[in-house]
């Protein structure tokens, strides 16, 4: 607890709330990591016109327009290469990308592992609710493989599920960490960390689809703290994965790997420098 | 759950947690409105006066004091969720009032409960005082909202049937 | 004979052949440079085996005393260094009866060039270089030509004084005696094929590649953001940017794949950067969906596809006018862009760089449509001029109450406000919007968002960049891109037999130009389309967007030959009935 005053002028998390409505389900968990990321805002007092929030298409990739920030809703997948070429020629924003599992690990899958490898410095957020809500309930990658209510697959995807945190370690990512919309204080938190932390941060929130599926409301009662502190060991970050069981809250890895960041120094006095290369010299 | 120990403290958590209360029942009332449940988005509005009417006294008390600046994520209240917060995963739109008025009776109560605890606690005196007072206030709030729920009658077994499927949008 | 005499005085093109290892690309490019410093205008393309090393290559120059941009009905001079798989590229190098095949002695040419009629010397090659300590053919192979065409030596002399520089002097010395002892071989035959070289000093000349002419126009016209993914024909355009955008303090990100490029840009143009990629077919295919994004976020981007043979894989090396049809009509939705073509090497340069001020200016996505053949030939030029193009989006610079990111109204182009500037915060959208960017599905919005999109890019005026129009007749030929150099080609032929026709070659094929196009038909009673596609894509397009009381003719042929200067004018006699 710091002891400094709060000062009259600090924003609050509901200043960075936009006026548009959300069109979730009421009891989304998308609600709650809305307001983590409120909250995170806040506590780093960002200006809200220096943030950009950029999202791909689902149901909670909906959230730049909630938040009164700029943003991009662009399209399904997409968001990762909309983020990486607006913070490497704006390394003065702060950029986030927030979207779903689908959108992020199934048709956005390679630029998953790709923008880990590049760790260009911002932050990826999924929403994870193991299944495409906006398109009425299919199976997505981290679907559990029996699961039979998805109407593409009756009789369960029977394939094995994607583990993100996994994927982040061994693809370069430099913060990886998971939380959970139960708890959108330690969201925020989670969040605000992994913002702060250079290069590419991918946090995993655990949020409840439960319009198809109702059950995950349960996820309250299954998630729990994990008991250690994060590492900047990526080979301790990989045993501790394979005990994992999917439903351990915390960061677990803070690493050193050295952010993506292109220099910008013109070196030629203009453009037309650039034709001497192709002039004849008779 | 950490001890608080003077005034200011106190009135830091009680600003973080009513306007907690405040935030989620604006978001409630909201979700409520846009899934055309007018009945419970009115109940939901009502709550976020109450709790923000809360907050704007607290603030009126705490001018001058110093207050600490608590991230939310270091308030601690012993149990997860903040008192007097609804669970975002709680409400349904096709939720009847009484369901409503049931997660905020559950919530008040807890709030009841954690200025009870700081009471009871180490803190200083003063600072025992105010949260002394802090509960008895939240107290009638429990009162007002569990005669307000009786109001209405319980739902009945298929209050959560939609012949309808749910939308695809994109 | 006479006529071609006269024809070989300015204009003379030569095939070089030989399998890999015998050098011949570098021999060509030495010869084009050479030709450019003694003040001759030249281009030289390429064609080459499927096989990665040590595939059969050949080096089509054709070098001239006035500016050309396409290769000759036939070549004056064939030159094999061997004759392994050389008939490969039999339907690509035309002879004549007045041609002369030179390969080395003892060593057969295929029956595929002989059929011709040409003429044949042999030259104990191998046998000249061996006598060089370190000598090489290709460069007895330069000396020859030099000889044959009267070319001083001295400009040669100087080309490879600076390109063989880092191998040391005694690889110069070598390759020089290569070169003279290589002239000194040809006896009767020097300067059979004489071009006659002014003695004046040139214009200001360029030896430069369509790809590097549309990477210049990138960054004269402001671009300092690439991402993109390695396709050949367009790899060249993006090796030639990446040292060149960190001169000019831009960035070339090597993306994943081309879905992670177009979005790429889309982001950095979200911040403010001009952007562009470069790709082919293949790619721009996986790129529509985003092209779409652009168009509806309104964030400009500008895609450079330089085609070649499909569909699917097709025929990555060589040149063909088939993506015309994913151009114009590849998004889904009513998504209005624009489409530019350039049509010369040159030009590569002013359309990218017009493509630019145009997608920036207007708040859309343009596809610049090049193709091997433009892309990959590498020519001498006249200095192309400046023009005044630069990128120019209209910013929300200061804070404003209210702000609409898709206000309509005007001109349908709306401030576009930029991260960092406070109190207009938005979210732009690829799901329809209100004019604030929130999401809409309703129809009013739906109409008014697509009215914005489709009139800022009608009511522009484009003047008259947006089509090279030239001759009176009253016959017209409509061609467009690469195909264009044959026709002004084959115009100049009729000509000279007293036959004028009209060319009209549209550089801005979307929007279309009903009226502009109106104006450069009056008069006119029929019309041929030329273009390289087997679906006649063009002639399809021109008879949806520029309906006419007459018939339009179609001569469309697929890649990868390159189209004639004499069948478009043996089309043209039968078809215009001259
Ligand atoms: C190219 C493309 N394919 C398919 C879709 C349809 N689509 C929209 S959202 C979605 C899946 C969303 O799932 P997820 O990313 O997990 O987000 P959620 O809705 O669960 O938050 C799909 C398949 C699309 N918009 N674009
Ligand atoms: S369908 Fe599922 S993921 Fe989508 S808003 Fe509703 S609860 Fe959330």
């Amino acid at each position: 607890m710091d002891q400094t005053s709060t000062s009259t002028a600090a924003l609050k998390p509901k200043d960075y709330k936009s006026d548009t409505k959300p069109v979730w389900c009421p009891g989304c968990g998308d609600f709650s990591v809305l307001s983590a990321f409120t909250k995170a805002m806040a506590a780093m007092q960002l200006d809200p016109e220096r943030v950009v929030v950029i999202s791909g298409i689902g149901c909670s990739s909906r959230i730049p327009a909630y938040l009164n920030v700029y943003g991009f809703h662009a399209v399904h997948g997409r968001a990762l290469p909309v983020g990486i070429g607006l913070k490497i020629t704006r390394p003065d924003l702060t950029v986030m990308v927030a979207g779903g599992d689908g959108d992020g690990f199934s048709i956005g899958g390679n630029h998953f592992m790709q923008a880990c490898r590049r760790n260009v410095d911002m932050t990826y957020v999924v929403m994870d609710n193991q299944v495409y809500g906006m398109t009425k309930g299919q199976a997505s990658p981290t679907t559990e493989p029996d699961w039979e209510r998805g109407k593409l697959t009756p009789h369960g995807t029977r394939i094995n599920p994607f583990y993100p945190l996994v994927i982040a370690l061994a693809s370069g990512a430099n913060f990886i960490a998971r939380a959970s919309s139960n708890d959108p204080n330690g969201a925020a938190r989670v969040i605000t960390e992994a913002v702060q932390h250079p290069g590419f941060s991918f946090v995993q929130i655990l949020s409840p689809c439960i319009t198809f599926r109702p059950e995950q409301r349960d996820w309250k009662k299954i998630v729990h703290p994990a008991p250690v502190v994060a590492t900047a060991d990526p080979a301790v970050a990989a045993r501790r994965l394979m005990t994992d069981d999917n439903f351990f809250i915390g960061t677990l890895f803070k690493g050193e790997r050295v952010p993506f960041t292109p220099e910008f120094e013109p070196r030629a006095e203009s453009a037309h420098e650039l034709e001497t290369a192709f002039r004849m010299s008779a | 759950m950490k001890t608080i120990n003077t005034c200011a403290e106190f009135l830091a958590y009680a600003l973080a947690i009513e306007e907690e209360a405040t935030e989620r029942y604006t978001v409630f009332a909201e979700q409520m409105e846009t899934t055309n449940n007018p009945e419970v988005a009115a109940l939901f509005r009502e709550m976020a006066r109450l709790e923000s009417e809360h907050a704007h006294r607290l603030e009126v008390a705490a001018e001058g004091e110093s207050l600490p600046a608590i991230d939310p994520w270091e308030l601690d209240f012993g149990d997860e969720d903040p008192p007097e917060a609804v669970d975002y995963s709680a409400t349904h739109y096709l939720m009847t009032p009484y369901q409503a008025l049931t997660l905020v009776l559950k919530a008040e109560q807890r709030a009841v409960d954690f200025f009870q605890r700081v009471a009871e606690g180490n803190g200083n005196d003063d600072m025992k005082q105010l949260a002394a007072e802090y509960a008895a206030e939240e107290r009638e709030h429990v009162e007002k909202v569990a005669k307000w729920r009786n109001r209405y009658p319980p739902p009945d077994d298929n209050w959560d049937d939609d012949p309808d499927p749910p939308n695809e949008l994109e | 004979m006479e006529e071609h005499k006269d024809r070989a005085s300015s204009s003379i093109s030569i095939a070089l052949i030989g399998s890999g290892g015998a050098g011949v690309m570098t021999a060509g490019s030495m010869l084009l440079e050479a030709a450019g410093r003694a003040g001759l205008f030249g281009i030289m393309t390429r064609s080459a085996g499927p096989q990665i090393r040590g595939g059969e290559a050949a080096a089509m120059l054709r070098l001239a005393t006035f500016p050309v941009e396409s290769h000759d009905n036939e070549f004056d001079i064939l030159l094999a260094i061997d004759w392994l798989n050389a008939d490969r590229f039999r339907a690509e190098i035309p002879l004549g009866t007045q041609s002369l095949i030179i390969g080395e002695t003892d060593a057969e040419p295929p029956q595929a060039f002989t059929d011709s009629g040409a003429r044949t010397l042999e030259l104990p090659l191998k046998q000249i270089a061996r006598e060089t300590d370190g000598g090489r053919e290709n460069m007895v192979v330069l000396g020859v030509v030099c000889s044959l065409i009267g070319l001083p030596l001295e400009p040669l002399h100087q080309v490879l004084e600076s390109l063989l520089k880092r191998k040391g002097q005694a690889a110069i010395d070598s390759s020089v005696a290569c070169v003279d002892s290589g002239a000194a071989h040809t006896g009767k035959h020097q300067g059979s094929y004489q071009l006659s070289l002014s003695s004046e000093k040139q214009c200001d000349l360029w030896n430069i590649s369509g790809n590097e002419a549309a990477g210049l126009g990138a960054i004269r016209g402001g671009v300092r953001f690439v991402a993109a993914y390695p396709i050949t024909p367009a790899t060249e355009l993006l090796e030639w940017m990446a040292p060149a955008l960190e001169q000019v303090g831009g960035i070339l990100v090597q993306a994943e794949d081309e879905l992670a490029s177009v979005n790429q840009l889309i982001g950095a143009s979200f911040g403010g950067t001009p952007s562009l990629t470069a790709t082919s077919g293949p790619g721009l295919a996986l790129m529509t969906e985003s092209i779409g994004l652009a168009v509806a976020s309104e964030t400009p981007i500008v895609v450079v596809d330089v085609m070649r043979g499909g569909p699917s894989t097709g025929i990555p090396t060589k040149s063909e006018q088939s993506d015309l049809n994913i151009a114009i009509y590849g998004l889904h939705g009513d998504a209005p862009h624009l489409v530019l073509a350039p049509m010369s090497v040159a030009d590569c340069l002013f359309t990218t760089q017009w493509a630019i001020h145009l997608a920036e200016k207007l708040q859309t996505a343009a596809i610049v449509l090049s193709d091997q053949n433009l892309g990959q030939t590498r020519a001498i030029i006249e200095r192309p001029a400046d023009v005044a193009f630069v990128s120019g989006r209209s910013i929300q610079e200061t804070p404003m109450e209210g702000y609409q990111r898709y206000a309509v109204g005007g001109n349908g182009v709306s401030p576009m406000a930029l991260p960092g500037t406070a109190g207009c915060q938005y979210t732009a959208d690829g799901l329809e919007h209100a004019p604030s960017g929130i999401p809409s599905s309703r129809a009013e919005d739906h109409r008014q968002q697509l009215d914005k999109r489709r009139d800022k890019l009608v009511n522009h005026d484009y003047g008259d960049h947006w089509a090279l129009i030239e001759g009176e007749g009253e016959f017209a030929v409509i061609t467009w891109g690469s195909s264009l150099a044959p026709v002004r080609e084959a115009r100049a032929m009729l000509l000279s037999d007293g036959i004028d026709i009209r060319i009209i070659a549209p550089r801005l094929l979307l929007p279309v130009q009903p009226e502009r196009m109106q104006q450069a038909l009056a008069g006119v009673t029929g019309a041929l389309v030329v273009e390289q596609s087997h679906g006649a894509q063009f002639f399809h397009y021109l008879q949806a967007f520029y309906p006419q009381k007459f018939e339009f003719m179609s001569m469309a042929q697929p890649g990868p030959l390159p189209i004639r200067p004499e069948q478009v004018v043996a089309d043209i006699k039968t078809r215009g009935k001259y």
